[in-house]
């Protein structure tokens, strides 16, 4: 017989999942956030969001070209493109275009980049640049535009966000807590802060889409939202300078970390239980971070610290295996 | 609806042959029989050159304990003893027959009569089987006779009777299970006697709900056997993710097999084969095999002598499509390729699958995003992961301690990962190589 067939290990099947299709579930379940910020903070949203993500495609594709030299470029796979959402949501509207692609520099040519690209960086690249940006550059990165200032963009008029009343508080400013924003504003958006993380209603709309479309689980960001919850709350119920756990629930990155940063595939953790032990560490990091820390936010450097934790937890968090359940 | 507790997937079910009812194929011109087409030791050819033999002839002695006889299926002159190309790929000694005319050994009940008395003790019963030649029909194809005469110090509680057929566009067990229930539960009842049990279950999954009713009424009226109807899961039908879907345990790591939790499992299949081995003293000379694909004309069961060139299946579908690029002896999930179409049918070929050109291709890997989807999915809960990126770096030592010996190869890790990382090609390199040092290990004590 003449036939030439195709001979392969099995599965000679596949389930049709795709790196593509969970990178670009991602970017649909950030538009809803997106939205918001172009809605709240309008023209320099635009702008920063737009900088930020060309900067970061066009970074990763310059030096896979040039500096990598490799043949095939990743450009398209879209993890550049989150790299650069989530660097922009991690921005104030207001910030200098230079700044930001600064930032995405940092973020994809530091970040990711020398590690070897897509599934080896060690800590999250959009991460990588924001603390680089808040350090490098401390007043610009922490002057927030007011909400509904739309056709603002660096001469946006600034306030407080709720998180630096919340450290005011702290600092023994009395009544810095009650010139906070409403539960209702902060949950919607409406409220000063990073263009991406006001409207903690959209972020969790992106986390019920990731959820439904199994692109993530739901381990991480439930435990570091609970564990948020609990912190807050005892340190509340201890010493009322201390905001409300529904207020930590709802201010500052929390909601952008817990669901998006922290979830990012390549830095966290490999197992179950590991993701939880790893979500429970950021909330603690971060409530720590945010009641006793210099910075009022504390979210990034959490996130970034139990990054560098992943290997070992992904060392000694083993899944359950088969035949350790005893008998019924 | 029960199922079992770890990882798994759910692949598309695309069995198209399922409403085919099973058709007796015709005779081949030659047919041939390897010797080893089970686990255990080669069997040893009692037949020469020249020998003529009939339907039912014994043609290979069992080669040890863990091995089987063979039979031939057909009547006519053995014309060589030399290898064939199997399914596995490798080249393996086989008795080749012309086929001349179809006549049967004496004392083989091949009326379709059903004979549910029988007065055998557990003994008999197993040397019947012994001496049929039965081995597990589901595929893995261990000798029944060992799987019923558990090692010393432990019993069996149960008999696990499985119909689950997990892999999508296989349909030969559920036609069986339609078509023969009465054979197939007076097969159950002699293995539970062959086992010394009074417990039977038969697990069959939802989508076969034709089945289930079917089975249901008729094990009514068999005291001790229970259908167990199971939620859709790949890969239920293994023999450990079976028993625990069943019976809620767990079979522990390896060395320890399934009788070491009470269960004793085997395929409908086989339960068949027990039945026309003990009640109609008809040793293993045929099978149900699925012939099947999107572009096959006809999608097809048909009852096939063992030792019929896997040709011959494809033409009596339909023949094969223009567009055919890969030719599988089982299912999508953990069948084996054909390199050639004369590959004969053994015991355990269980379907012939045949893609198309386009689907046969594997895509190309991209990195590994660590996306942990191979852990979520891993029946065995295992890190599929780790274990291929540590196979190929050759650390065996790490993937050892990480339990690679433990892996069952049901695909899931590779079926579900986005990057589509050959996952499963490399675990089994570090499976073969973790084995041998481990006997050697072993074989030093």
């Amino acid at each position: 017989m003449a036939n030439k067939f195709i001979v392969s290990l099995s599965p000679h099947v596949h389930g049709g999942d795709s790196v593509k299709r969970n990178m670009y579930g991602v970017i649909i379940a950030l538009i809803p956030a997106l939205l918001v910020s172009l809605l709240v903070f309008g023209v320099g949203a635009a702008i920063v969001t737009l900088t930020s993500v060309a900067a970061c495609v066009f970074f990763e594709w310059a030096i896979t070209k040039y500096i990598l030299r490799r043949e095939r470029s990743t450009v398209t796979d879209g993890s550049a493109a989150i790299t650069g959402l989530l660097l922009a949501f991690n921005l104030p509207s207001n910030l200098p275009v230079w700044i930001v692609i600064i930032g995405a520099l940092v973020a994809i040519g530091v970040g990711k980049m020398t590690f070897g690209g897509l599934g080896c960086n060690p800590f999250n690249p959009a991460l990588v640049g924001r603390v680089f940006l808040l350090i490098s550059f401390p007043v610009q990165m922490t002057s927030w535009p007011r909400a509904g200032q739309w056709a603002e963009y660096l001469d946006a008029e600034t306030g407080a966000t709720p998180l630096a009343l919340m450290k005011q508080a702290i600092h023994g400013d009395a009544d810095a807590l009650s010139q906070l924003p409403s539960a209702w504003d902060m949950f919607i958006g409406n409220a000063p802060g990073c263009l991406g993380e006001i409207s903690a209603l959209a972020l969790l709309l992106g986390l019920a889409y990731m959820l439904w479309k199994r692109i993530i689980t739901w381990h991480i960001p439930v435990s570091i939202l609970a564990t948020v919850f609990v912190c807050a709350g005892l340190m509340h119920w201890a010493n009322p300078v201390y905001a409300s756990p529904v207020q930590h629930l709802l201010s500052g990155g929390l909601m952008l970390g817990a669901i998006f940063m922290a979830t990012d595939y390549v830095t966290s953790p490999m197992t179950h239980k590991g993701m939880i032990i790893y979500g429970v560490a950021i909330g603690f990091l971060t409530v720590v971070i945010r009641a006793f820390g210099s910075y009022p936010e504390g979210m990034s450097f959490a996130i970034l610290i139990m990054n560098a934790f992943t290997p070992l937890i992904n060392t000694y968090c083993k899944p359950k295996r088969f035949g350790e359940v005893t008998k019924k | 609806m029960k199922t079992f507790r770890i990882g798994g997937v759910h692949p598309a079910e695309n069995k198209l042959s399922a409403a085919a009812a099973i058709e007796v194929l015709g005779l081949p011109r030659q047919a041939v029989f390897p010797l080893s087409q089970h686990i255990g030791a080669p069997a040893v050819a009692i037949v020469k050159r020249g020998d003529k033999v009939k339907v039912g002839t014994k043609i290979a002695e069992a080669g040890g304990f863990v091995s089987a006889a063979v039979f031939s299926s057909v009547s006519g002159t053995v014309s060589k003893i030399d290898s064939v190309t199997d399914a596995s790929g490798y080249r393996k000694p086989a008795v080749f027959i012309d086929v001349e005319d179809d006549e049967w050994e004496d004392g083989i009940d091949r009326s379709p009569e059903l004979v549910s008395a029988c007065s055998l003790s557990s003994e008999e019963i197993i040397a019947k089987i012994k001496n049929a030649g039965v081995v597990g029909m589901g595929g893995a194809c261990f000798p029944t006779h060992v799987k019923l005469s558990p090692p010393p110090g432990v019993r069996a509680e149960c008999v696990i009777i499985n119909g689950v057929e997990c892999e999508p566009y296989l349909t030969a067990d559920h036609r069986l299970m339609l078509e023969k229930p009465d054979q197939i539960l007076v097969g159950v009842e002699l293995l539970m006697r062959a086992a010394k049990v009074n417990r039977a279950y038969i697990g069959i999954e939802a989508n076969k709900a034709d089945a289930i009713r079917l089975l249901t009424e008729k094990a009514a009226s068999h005291p001790g056997i229970e259908v167990v109807p199971l939620q859709m899961k790949y890969p239920q039908g293994g023999e450990k993710q079976l028993i625990d879907a069943i019976i809620g345990r767990q079979v522990p790591a390896p060395p320890a097999i399934p009788i070491h939790v009470g269960a004793v499992v085997q395929n409908v299949g086989t339960a068949y084969a027990v039945y026309e081995a003990v009640q109609k003293n008809k040793p293993l000379l045929e099978r149900v095999v699925t012939v099947t694909g999107r572009s096959v004309k006809h999608p097809s069961n048909f009852l096939t002598r063992i030792g019929t060139p896997v040709s011959q299946l494809i033409e009596a579908a339909g023949g094969l499509p223009d567009n055919a690029g890969k030719v599988i002896s089982g299912g999508p999930m953990m069948g084996k390729a054909l390199a050639t179409l004369d590959a004969p049918v053994c015991k355990g070929s269980s379907g012939v699958l045949i893609m198309d050109d386009e689907e046969a291709r594997r895509a190309e890997p991209q990195p590994c995003i660590r996306c942990a989807k191979c852990v979520s999915v891993c029946p065995m809960g295992l890190e599929p992961y780790l274990l291929a990126t540590c196979s190929a770096r050759g650390d065996w030592e790490r993937v050892e301690h990480e339990m690679i010996l433990s892996c069952i190869e049901c695909g899931s890790c590779q079926f579900t990962c986005p990057s589509h990382r050959p996952m499963l090609d490399y675990i089994r390199l570090g499976k073969g190589k973790v084995g041998a040092i481990v006997r050697a290990r072993n074989a030093k004590k």
